[in-house]
């Protein structure tokens, strides 16, 4: 792995992992590829074509952090951190960056850029954010937003969001993703005029999706689709023929996929769970081991003012309290170190946060669907019942005409009329729905490929230098011990 | 022997400290405090001891061919020799039969203390009492008060750090009855200290309680004297094995946790199972390098500094004398007068001195000779096993590393 000397790039680089300058080369060749599909997908006006400006290579840093006051929406004071964001663009021929754009932006305008890519790439796993609040924290650390060591990790959190989003072929090519890098004033309002936060599904429906779907292999939905007439719509499931056994879930459950979304739920819990624990034992180790080297530090002490009482001990005393000494201050480097592998496992704690928002998102499509196939099944009964005279559901209009007489034939023909018309946009709307959900499938697990692939590379890498990590420390040790036991041998 | 009154007012010059034969100094035959004066041996003990009963007899063996520092080698150089040269002992003392009692306050152990003595001081040939360590305690600091000029046996610690020890259990227990046991031993083997009023009192007092409060008058001074080694206390109030056995315990849960995530995972499944084993393995070692300094080094090592400590605290109050001595040394030769005979004040005060000179001589003496090689052997065996666990967990670590990287390469 090799040792960058910066400090932003002591975290992994998303994908792929190549240092500032040839970054951008992956970039252009990301945005080639996929310039066709862009073209396709998302929000029509958000989208930026191939002309634009991520073909030229661009390098972003978050490079600086400053403290501001100002005035909040109710026109109270308050202190806040800015972060100075800087995009160079790197020519070509001879590689030279220049500066292109620097502005500053708080913690809440990237909470509001995530936000709206939340809203508007439901089927991508959108990175996360660093943690707002302090947590995990070992008690050397503090848990106060406005202490520089936060604020300093938080900038190379913030700096790899960025880097994230910039490299990720489909979110790179947004609009407001581009203004937020070059756009300093206004761009608050450009979002909200997106209207995105109208589009966000309400916290209520997507809890009742979650409660309420009932098939999420969605042999309800096809049950619709029985008829030869609709057979190259037949069910969720890609080159899937329209046979549909209504009882035999198990058939849909063993094919590909099937499961796949419930699955990638659970995983996504679990692995929210695993982590946080991790974190939280980690940050108990690191607090243990800390209380060990300092009591080392002690004896150091102990030792120094030993040795003055001492006459032919003394010096070697002496010598021995100093390498203690060395000793148990080497435990400070030691842990900043492993505090940047906390940060690795931290990004991906919060990346299962948004995984589960994309299974939460389908959820809600599977819902949606179902309430309108439900629909449509209790319209195409009605008009039957109508059509053929008899009662089986119970309507108020059943009711009614029990009680107060039948209708004429030319009422009912009406409503038989109403209710086909009804019918025949519910099939239309049904057929979209279908063919939406259908696509959100495709493109989430497309993405949720890209994001497995991802996430491995990266969790490996940070292994890796997590365990170099331990391996200098055992050396730093052995070193301290070595030269304490050369002292001692000459007391 | 250069008994008899002193002759003129040699000022013996600042005793630097280095100058004062150590305890823990190689030669046994070093008996010359730095300077002039030479203790007389009628001060230092009610008996006459020869010269060489300033030496213990347990020699311990010679500098340079010590024997490794294993755990009872180094205990036993430890404790005081039992056979004196010479000498029939009067006066045995033990400490057992630790007890537990529940009362509404407070839970604690007594012990109990069995002497046996056929010295007059004693009413009865023999008693038995129960003593807690609050008791122990209260010994120690009185005998600090009424023995400035001594070196005072150390205490087993007095904190102990609730959760991780239970200060119940037999293990702990038996420990400290031990230390206790040594400690009045010490004092029982000491020529001065064992006749102590206070040493009879505590051995041989049905109710302790009652003589302890006869001595509050005097808790500022003696709070004093205590500071100096309480700060010792302090040093070490959260001692080493306690701290690596709390680092222990969460290694122990944070491990597993990777073997868990591992389950969840595919492609990372063995890289994870991997760090799970690697730590364990660290866990393995620190666990065996924990024992080895709770049982052979740790307690030892103590030992040696909490005696530093009292050194530190004796040394300190002899500074005091001598700056007194001097002084009133100044004073007088201010004055210019022709005095053929030394002002009594002066002379008392250099006697006082002298005294304290040769007592504090006598009880470093008094630790057996090469405690410097044993004491240096005792921190390179620690060392060593410090290194073997380092090596031991770099080895772990090392040997995964090919295990993270090789799937990455097949790419």
């Amino acid at each position: 792995m090799e040792q960058a000397p910066a400090d932003r790039e002591r975290l992994p680089q998303p994908a792929p992992l190549e240092p500032l300058g040839r970054r951008a080369a992956g970039l252009e060749s990301v945005a080639g590829a996929e310039a066709e599909r862009a073209r396709d997908e998302g929000p029509g006006d958000g989208m930026m074509t191939e002309n634009n400006f991520w073909l030229k290579k661009i390098e972003i840093s978050v490079s600086e952090a400053e403290k501001r006051t100002g005035r909040n929406a109710m026109n109270m004071q308050e202190t806040y951190t800015a972060y100075l964001i800087e995009t160079r663009s790197v020519e070509h021929i001879d590689g030279q960056s220049v500066l292109t754009d620097s502005l500053w932006r708080r913690y809440s305008e990237f909470e509001l850029l995530r936000n709206y890519l939340l809203v508007y790439y439901p089927h991508i796993v959108v990175p996360p954010l660093p943690e707002k609040r302090a947590e995990f924290v070992w008690h050397k650390l503090s848990a106060d937003n406005m202490d520089p060591d936060f604020v300093e990790r938080r900038r190379i959190g913030l700096e790899n969001f960025l880097l994230r989003v910039a490299s990720h072929p489909i979110l790179c090519r947004d609009k407001i993703f581009y203004l937020f890098l070059t756009q300093e004033g206004n761009w608050k309002e450009t979002v909200n005029e997106t209207g995105f936060q109208l589009k966000a599904d309400s916290r209520l429906k997507a809890l009742n999706a979650t409660f309420r779907v009932k098939n999420p292999d969605n042999s309800v939905i096809r049950r619709h689709f029985r008829s030869p007439l609709h057979t190259e719509v037949g069910g969720i499931r890609d080159g899937e023929g329209s046979e549909c056994c209504r009882g035999d879930l198990r058939n849909d459950q063993r094919a590909t996929g099937k499961w796949r979304f419930t699955e990638l739920k659970h995983y996504s819990d679990e692995l929210q769970s695993v982590i946080s624990h991790l974190l939280r034992v980690r940050a108990r180790v690191a607090d243990r081991l800390y209380g060990v080297y300092k009591v080392h530090g002690n004896y150091g002490r102990v030792f120094s003012e030993w040795s003055a009482i001492e006459k032919e001990m003394g010096d070697g005393l002496q010598s021995a309290g100093h390498h203690m000494d060395v000793y148990a201050s080497s435990i400070d480097d030691i842990l900043e170190d492993e505090e940047h592998y906390a940060d690795q496992l931290k990004e991906y704690l919060f990346y299962a946060e948004a995984l589960r928002a994309v299974c939460r998102k389908h959820e809600l499509t599977q819902y949606d669907l179902e309430m309108a196939a439900q629909d449509l099944a209790s319209k195409k009964q009605q008009c039957e019942e109508l059509a053929t005279g008899t009662v089986r559901t119970f309507s108020l209009k059943g009711m009614t005409t029990k009680l107060f007489g039948q209708e004429t034939p030319e009422q009912r023909e009406a409503r038989i009329k109403v209710l086909e018309e009804q019918i025949n946009e519910g099939e239309q709307q049904l057929k979209s729905k279908n063919l939406e959900g259908r696509e959100f499938v495709k493109n989430a697990w497309a993405d949720i490929e890209r994001f497995k692939e991802q996430k491995n590379r990266d969790l490996k890498e940070a292994l890796i230098s997590y365990a170099i990590m331990q391996i200098s420390m055992c050396k730093k040790g052995i070193q301290v011990w070595t030269n304490a036991k050369e002292c001692f041998s000459k007391m | 022997m250069s008994g008899g009154p002193p002759k003129a007012l040699p000022s013996t010059g600042p005793h630097s400290l280095r100058d004062m034969p150590h305890p823990l100094a190689g030669s046994s035959s070093e008996e010359a405090v730095g300077g002039d004066s030479t203790p007389s041996p009628d001060l230092l003990m009610a008996r006459s001891f020869g010269d060489k009963d300033l030496i213990l007899p347990n020699g311990g063996t010679p500098a340079g061919t010590a024997s490794p520092a294993s755990s009872s080698s180094l205990l036993n150089r430890l404790q005081l020799d039992d056979d004196i040269d010479g000498e029939t002992r009067d006066l045995f003392v033990t400490v057992d039969d630790p007890k537990k009692h529940v009362c509404t306050m407070e839970t604690y152990i007594t012990y109990r203390i069995t002497t046996k003595s056929t010295r007059v001081e004693f009413d009865l040939p023999e008693y038995s009492v129960r003593r807690r360590y609050q008791d122990f305690d209260w010994l120690r600091n009185k005998l600090e008060e009424t023995q400035p000029t001594h070196l005072i046996p150390p205490l087993p610690e007095k904190f102990v750090v609730k959760g991780v020890v239970d200060r119940f259990s037999e293990e702990f227990v038996e420990t400290r009855r031990k230390a206790l046991d040594k400690f009045l031993k010490r004092i029982t083997d000491h020529p001065v200290l064992s006749f102590n009023e206070h040493f009879n009192v505590f051995l041989t007092a049905k109710d302790l309680n009652a003589h302890k409060k006869q001595g509050m008058a005097l808790l500022t001074r003696v709070g004093e004297s205590v500071k100096h080694v309480t700060g010792g206390y302090k040093l070490r109030s959260r001692p080493l094995e306690f701290a690596a056995i709390e680092y222990l315990v969460e290694l122990r849960e944070y491990g597993p946790v990777y073997s868990t995530w591992s389950a969840l995972e595919g492609e990372l499944a063995e890289p994870l199972e991997g760090v799970s084993a690697c730590i364990g393995n660290c866990s393995t070692a620190l666990e065996e390098l924990t024992d080895d300094m709770t049982e052979d080094f740790l307690p030892v090592l103590r030992e040696y500094i909490l005696y530093s400590d009292s050194m530190k605290s004796v040394l300190k109050k002899r500074d005091q004398v001598q700056a007194e001595y001097e002084a009133k040394l100044e004073a007088v030769a201010l004055r210019k007068e022709e005095r053929p005979k030394v002002p009594a004040d002066v002379e008392k005060c250099q006697d006082r001195m002298e005294c304290f000179n040769a007592d504090l001589k006598a009880d470093m003496e008094r630790w057996q000779n090469n405690k410097r090689q044993d004491f240096r052997q005792l921190l390179m065996g620690m060392a060593d096993k410090n290194i073997q666990y380092y090596e031991k967990c770099l080895m772990a670590w090392e040997s995964i590393i090919p295990l993270l990287q090789e799937k990455q390469e097949a790419k």
